[in-house]
């Protein structure tokens, strides 16, 4: 072990390498700290930013901001009601529309399709996602409101509404309740709270059935064999083992749709035809948060600005605590992975 | 007895038979949207979209839109893909067990998915409100606000593949590097960045066709401006922006106008997401 002189630094050297090479690491941990709490600082400043610019909404209106339908800009009177209304009743719709749809493509792609077409299929699918927003407003706006309008709604309001064109009352309408409300109206044109809960149902189908997919591939084959050795058919081991044992992580991701389906802006600007007139009916135009803050806030001033900012931290609040628990459900499956 | 068994048949049927309708609606609606795009898209193009500006209107073209939308688009790459990527380091290589890394990958993975307007009434109100003192009073959109608000959208997409790229990097060579000697910034920036480099240029194509169709944080950063501009501090327009006001249009020449924007846009957009996956098909990237 003897040292070659030369070969070594001198001890001197060698110290003012290690305190450099201290010093540098500790300024790159600084750097990568602080690139990180920028992701922190964003979240905490979209929140603050707009509790800050709704501030004079919130004191002026307090509670009654929340339950009002009021939308006045001439008489300076501003309610969130009719846009939250929208925002939950179009998500609700896309809901009840895109949960049974994904299921079944996750089922089908994880346990019906023949192998060789399960990459393109899924691959497909998963395209419908890359599709900007703005693509699903123009073909909703240009393509799929008209033919609503022109197929599906003169059945509607005659089978089911309580405004029907030839004034007669269908069974439905007079034996159960709300439905007549729901689907009355005399309103000419396709853009409505329905026709953008089915668009917004068609953006998310991607996001839920490939997280549906990517779960119930978790689920360990000896589970499925040993329901299949019993004799179960593939609906039974479907709905009976693997739901069941991804329960938790299939709600996340319904939860996570549900927070795209609240979030999205241009899509529902397009196609929900910006009404802040109260309506219950799924066919009258409506409005949601998003679209009212993009349609308004550009011309805003004042109190309608603070009211504009007010509704958009409402907006952020809703779907945090809607993503947080999607998240939060989704990762209790990935524990359960790591066991 | 052999009842239960034909009523469990049937029910299977049925149940593979509305797996296989699901599926199908779903393509097509895919295919519908994507043909209506193409039908109408490419039956408006002409040469005059790419040379004209809006300012002229039906006889004008998208030409400042387009350029807009790439100033805008490269400014929101080239803020977002240092600090995510750094950040990403960060949550996989110093943080990856700590509380505040689980705190911030989990709020990272809730901001992906996060309202993308409410980032744009940020970004108005931490940059266009302040910097109206420049200007003397006007409202001061700009398209660098416009790059900031795209930049807080792709940051998400940009850290999360990051953080898992390098994940994956064997640590073998992490303890083979540090057993030499190698101080561990420059093992991570010259080593396992490198390593993970495919993966993480598949997270910034993936975050710039996110952020390519992106209209609603641009409405009130970078507003909007009928004339061609290259400064990014002067109001700018992009391309979905246009379609947003074109489509809002009652003219016949603006709705040809806006489905011609609109197949640009969707063109770019499933070229780069196609791309990035087939270039880079052996990194399995999730982007839920």
């Amino acid at each position: 072990m003897s040292a070659q002189p030369g070969t070594l630094a001198p001890p001197r050297v060698v110290e003012q390498r290690t305190h450099r090479d201290a010093r540098q690491e500790q300024l790159f941990r600084w750097l990568l700290k602080g690139c990180a709490l920028l992701v922190l600082a964003s979240l905490l400043g979209a929140a603050g930013a707009t509790l800050w610019g709704g501030r004079e909404a919130f004191a002026k209106f307090g509670w009654h901001f929340l339950v009002s339908t009021a939308w006045d800009p001439g008489n300076d009177v501003y309610g969130a009601l009719v846009p939250v209304y929208g925002t939950i009743v179009t998500s609700l719709i896309a809901l009840l529309i895109a949960v049974p749809v994904s299921f079944g493509i996750a089922l089908y792609l994880s346990e019906v399709a023949p192998t060789w077409l399960r990459t393109p299929v899924s691959s497909a699918i998963e395209l419908l996602a890359g599709i900007p927003s703005i693509i699903y407003g123009m073909w909703g706006l240009f393509v799929f409101a008209p033919f609503f309008s022109e197929h599906i709604k003169p059945w509607l309001t005659s089978n089911l509404g309580n405004k029907p064109d030839d004034g007669k009352l269908s069974w439905v309408v007079q034996h159960v309740p709300f439905v007549g409300k729901l689907f009355g109206s005399d309103y000419p044109f396709g853009a409505s709270i329905l026709v953008a809960g089915i668009v917004l149902a068609i953006m998310i189908i991607p996001f839920i059935s490939s997280v549906m997919r990517e779960v119930f591939q978790t689920v360990p084959t000896r589970l499925k064999e040993s329901a299949y050795a019993l004799g179960s058919s593939t609906w039974e081991v479907s709905w009976d083992i693997v739901l069941p044992y991804t329960r938790s992580a299939v709600i996340g991701g319904i939860f996570l749709g549900l927070g795209r389906a609240l979030g999205e802006t241009m899509a529902v600007a397009f196609i929900i035809g910006n009404s802040m007139t109260f309506s219950a009916s799924l066919l009258d135009p409506g409005t949601s948060i998003a679209s009212t803050i993009a349609n308004q806030f550009s011309e805003a001033s004042g109190l309608q600005k603070s009211s504009l900012m007010a509704l958009a931290f409402l907006l952020f609040v809703v779907t945090f605590i809607v993503l947080l628990i999607a998240r939060l459900m989704l990762r209790q499956l990935k524990r359960k992975e790591g066991n | 007895m052999s009842s239960i068994y034909l009523r469990r048949r049937i029910t299977n049927w049925l149940a593979m038979g509305f797996s296989a309708l699901a599926t199908l609606i779903g393509l097509t609606f895919l295919a519908w949207i994507l043909w209506e795009t193409l039908r109408q898209g490419i039956s408006a193009l002409n040469f005059k979209l790419f040379t004209g500006i809006t300012a002229n209107g039906d006889e004008g073209g998208l030409a400042n839109a387009m350029v807009g939308s790439l100033i805008i688009n490269f400014l929101g790459i080239a803020i977002a893909t240092p600090i995510g990527v750094l950040a990403g380091t960060w949550l996989a290589e110093y943080a990856n067990r700590t509380k505040l890394g689980e705190t911030i990958r989990f709020l990272n993975d809730i901001l992906l998915s996060a309202p993308s307007i409410v980032m744009g009434l940020f970004v108005y109100t931490i940059i266009v409100l302040p910097s109206t003192v420049l200007t003397h009073g006007s409202t001061s959109f700009s398209g660098f606000a416009g790059g900031v608000a795209l930049a807080l959208i792709a940051l998400p997409v940009i850290v999360r593949t990051t953080d898992e790229m390098l994940r994956l990097v064997p640590s073998t060579l992490r303890e083979a590097a540090l057993s030499l000697g190698v101080p561990q910034w420059k093992l991570t920036m010259q080593i396992l960045i490198r390593a993970a480099r495919s993966g993480i240029i598949t997270g910034v194509l993936l975050a710039l066709a996110r952020i390519s169709g992106e209209t609603a944080p641009l409405l009130f950063t970078a507003f909007g401006n009928n004339y061609m501009t290259l400064n990014p501090i002067d109001k700018m327009s992009s391309l979905p922006q246009i379609i947003y006001q074109y489509a809002n249009d009652p003219g016949d020449t603006a709705h040809a106008m806006a489905w011609a924007g609109a197949f640009v846009v969707t063109m770019f957009v499933l070229l780069l997401s196609l791309g990035s996956r087939l270039v880079f098909s052996r990194n399995k990237v999730s982007h839920d």
